[in-house]
């Protein structure tokens, strides 16, 4: 139960981010706020996301982590009665912006769902390839080439070099994930949002999941969205806990999960709640 | 790069503007038949036109034909559909029904001619003249199978433990089906009902060789009728402009009884959905 | 086959006793089996009544041209008007199938929220109306649509090709097969809007996340995960483009014997049910003609079930598997 103690601790501080263009990110959310019809379930949101990093984004389920992660590749848009206030910057251009079109921003971030959701009527091949279709790009060596580099950056490659002509839901449901990411990666894009990745995995495939998001980092900067704080510590260098639609605490992982600075979080941390 | 992303955008509205274009030309017909119908039929209306027989220049034994054959056909074919959509809803989980699911799946979409041939074959022949019951048979044979799946489809809506409630409290199966589940179902099922009626009630080509059309009232069940279907179709094709007139008022009086069904359940199904 | 069938039931019922509930039970499954029934005396009928025309012609009765009526010189072969159901019901798809399939992604895909619902009801008001009103309409209006802008300007510029001549009536091939379009399109329509309505959101997601614009996640993967309900719709439609009698008949011509074989676009035609519609009356009670129209029924009755029983394959396989990849 979220007390009215706990919201009034929430109101009482200050934005650690204030909306100042910070030249050195990669990706930065500036007061972004969310409604869907009436009910406003971002309020105010401030998050930088640096190159080369894996941010993760954790709180307890319904906190708009997801809806803020899908902020960023501007996928909230296809939620009917969805409306966004705010900015969000994508190398210090806001992807908001009037002449700026989605379709142009998502394959600069890629993303990953919580289930996997290959294709089930393309093959392997196609899933990863299919991207890169759509731009004209024609199946030749080069696209060949792009398909075996994205799979092997996906540690996928070896596993399904045989059955490239298989269809992508013909996989376990890890290397279907894993055939997302490299469906992400096939773009060549410059962040990855993950949302809640390896919710629908066991523990094995979610390991490997794990041990990927760490290397994609040296190419891409890495959003995760996930509830589970092990994961979150495991894999990422900055965390950013929300809470009722309103980031409440972000900073280096180490010292969220160590030394929080707000009650909440460390009531969330050592599991009072969520 | 940019020419091929310019093109696709490009593709992209075009595809917006063709998919409207779609909805524009379905609908164009729709607006052109009833401005038509009004426009070319509403002329004759007229007390006279409405109630008179064919010899004082009305169609009022098409019109008491069509209402009788609506009433004998309801009479002859809902019982029967509801009961068989009753048992393929409550007691349908094995291949006998699932076999009388899809016979009447495919009944509902049969050519209704072929029903007219067959109801010609075994009641005109057998009574030896033409007549309202044989039409009314032909067209039970067309509604019986939509009501059985409206039915179903109704009742498969009812949800289950409004059932298991009743049967807990001590009630037979058919108590529960009679008493909880067909009350609780009773708006879809009327709906659908009376949809099914609605088309019965254009039916054209079954009762060219049933009912034959008559320019009297009606004569008793074993005789020829008259309905508004026929009255239209055997108007409209003579040469006489006066007789073609009459086509339209009958098929105003005809179309204002199907859209009148079809609007109001529509309405009244939308209305219930709010609350 | 329905005695054995109850059979089962009683042996199903291991102490099998005559109480309420049984005697409730075998009623409605005894009124069920209406629908056997039905389909039995139809297909009895239809059969026994085409006998003497199907052991005085054979096989010349489907593959023949003639159509002569009077005694002494009967002649009676079908050829013409299935050929004439065919082409009315091709062009019927080839118009209806785009238009319907637009709609259907116009409202799954495109329309605004609050547009479907009355939209939807518009297209279903188009399945409202009854066929003869379709056909008076046909012949008083729509035919001159299509004569003025469409049979005129062709066949003037293209007549000398035998495909586009024409007699200048608008009463052929062509009307009827557009305004079975019309009339098709409901059918279709709200098949595949069911189709469509069907595909995993999650599909859309992933392909809008790889910066595929609207048009092309419809085209590459949502049509692409439908094509087999899609299918389903199209040979419903043509199930209904098929049997439809009325406004076919008041539009088509009414040709007879060799004169109704579709040779051009604009030539006047029959259909198997149009033949039946017209002349079925005509024909003395017992006659060999009669017979004969009542094997045209027959030959219409296996069209119409090939087709059907086609569709509800198609459509059971769709809705089962596809409604366990949606979960």
């Amino acid at each position: 139960m979220m007390t009215t103690q706990e919201q009034n601790i929430s109101k009482t501080i200050p934005n650690q981010y204030p909306p100042i263009i910070d030249a050195a990110a990669k990706m930065q959310a500036i007061n972004v706020d969310v409604w869907f019809g009436q009910k406003q379930v971002l309020k105010s949101v401030n998050l930088t996301v640096k190159p080369n990093t894996v941010t993760a984004i954790i709180g307890p389920s319904g906190c708009g982590k997801s809806t803020f992660l899908r902020c960023f590749n501007r996928m909230h848009e296809l939620v009917p009665n969805a409306k966004m206030a705010g900015q969000i910057l994508l190398d210090g251009e806001n992807i908001y912006s009037r002449q700026i079109d989605p379709v142009q921003i998502r394959r600069r971030v890629g993303m990953v769902f919580q289930k996997p959701n290959p294709f089930p009527t393309m093959s392997i091949y196609d899933n990863v390839a299919a991207g890169l279709k759509l731009t004209g790009v024609k199946k030749d060596k080069n696209l060949d080439e792009i398909v075996r580099h994205s799979l092997e950056r996906a540690t996928l490659w070896e596993e399904v070099k045989e059955d490239l002509k298989k269809p992508g839901t013909s996989i376990s449901g890890g290397q279907q994930q894993r055939l997302c990411i490299a469906r992400a990666i096939a773009l060549q894009p410059e962040v990855i949002l993950m949302d809640e990745p390896c919710s629908a995995l066991d523990p094995i495939a979610t390991a490997k999941i794990e041990k990927l998001v760490t290397e994609l980092k040296q190419d891409y900067a890495v959003v995760i969205v996930t509830h589970n704080m092990q994961q979150a510590s495991r894999v990422s260098d900055y965390t950013a806990f929300m809470y009722l639609g309103e980031l409440i605490e972000v900073g280096e992982t180490r010292q969220i999960f160590e030394n929080p600075k707000n009650k909440l979080t460390e009531k969330y941390i050592t599991g009072e709640f969520g | 790069m940019m020419n091929r992303y310019g093109f696709r955008k490009f593709k992209n509205r075009l595809f917006f503007i063709i998919c409207a274009l779609c909805v524009v030309v379905a609908v164009i017909p729709l607006v052109s038949i009833l401005f038509e119908v009004v426009i070319r039929g509403a002329p004759q209306l007229s007390l006279n036109f409405l109630t008179a027989p064919a010899a004082k220049g009305g169609i009022g034994q098409a019109i008491q034909g069509t209402l009788i054959l609506i009433g004998l056909t309801s009479i002859i074919g809902i019982p029967i559909g509801v009961l068989s959509g009753v048992y393929l809803s409550e007691f349908g989980n094995n291949r006998y029904a699932q076999s009388l699911r899809t016979i009447n799946n495919i009944l509902t979409q049969f050519p209704s001619i072929i029903v007219g041939i067959t109801a010609y074959g075994i009641i005109v022949l057998a009574l030896g003249a033409f007549s309202a019951i044989a039409g009314a048979i032909a067209l039970a044979f067309i509604l019986i199978p939509i009501v059985t799946r409206t039915t179903e489809e109704s009742l498969k809506l009812v949800p289950n433990n409004l059932r298991e409630a009743s049967l807990a409290l001590g009630a037979h199966n058919w108590r529960t089906t009679l008493s909880v589940v067909l009350p609780a179902a009773k708006n879809g099922l009327v709906t659908g009902v009376l949809l099914a009626v609605a088309r019965i009630a254009g039916e054209t080509a079954p009762l060219i060789m049933t009912i034959l059309g008559s320019r009297y009232f009606f004569q008793g069940f074993n005789q020829p009728m008259a309905a508004l279907p026929l009255e239209i179709w055997r108007d409209s094709l003579q040469p006489y402009p006066d007789l073609q007139a009459k086509a339209w008022g009958a098929a105003l009086i005809l179309i204002l009884m199907v859209l009148i069904i079809n609007v109001a359940v529509r309405l009244a199904s939308r209305s219930r959905m709010k609350t | 086959m329905r005695l054995s069938n109850t059979q089962q039931l009683f042996s199903k019922t291991k102490k099998f006793k005559l109480t309420g509930d049984n005697i409730f039970k075998i009623l409605a499954a005894v009124v069920a089996a209406s629908a056997l029934v039905i389909l039995l005396i139809i297909g009895y009928t239809l059969a026994e009544g085409s006998v003497p025309v199907l052991r005085e012609f054979g096989l010349s009765f489907f593959f023949g041209q003639q159509w002569n009526p009077i005694a002494g010189k009967e002649a009676f072969s079908i050829l013409p008007y299935v050929l004439g159901t065919l082409a009315t019901s091709g062009i019927a798809l080839l118009i209806g199938v785009p238009l319907s399939l637009g709609i259907a992604i116009f409202l799954v895909e495109m329309a605004p929220r609050s547009l479907r619902l009355p939209i939807s009801y518009l297209v279903e008001l188009l399945a409202a109306v009854p066929s003869v009103i379709y056909g008076l309409w046909g012949l008083f209006v729509f035919r001159f649509w299509m004569l003025n802008y469409i049979e005129t300007p062709v066949s003037t510029y293209l007549g000398w090709i035998p495909f586009f001549s024409s007699s200048l009536k608008g009463l052929n091939i062509f009307t009827a097969g557009a305004i079975l379009a019309i009339m098709i399109i409901p059918t279709i329509a709200s098949i595949s809007k069911e189709v469509l309505s069907a595909v995993p959101n999650s599909i859309r997601e992933g392909a809008y996340s790889i910066g595929a614009t609207k048009w092309e996640v419809i085209q590459h993967w949502v049509l692409s995960y439908g094509r087999s309900g899609i299918f389903g719709a199209i040979i419903l439609g043509l199930g209904r483009a098929v049997g439809e009698t009325m406004a076919v008949t008041m539009l088509i011509g009414n040709a007879i014997g060799p004169a109704a074989m579709p040779t051009s676009l604009f030539s006047s035609s029959q259909t198997l049910a149009s033949l039946i519609a017209n002349g079925f009356m005509e024909a003395p009670r017992g006659s060999l003609a009669s017979s004969a129209y009542i094997g045209a029924g027959l030959t219409l009755l296996f069209i119409s079930l090939l087709i059907n029983v086609g569709a509800h394959l198609v459509m059971t396989r769709v809705f089962k598997v596809k409604g366990g990849a949606v979960e």
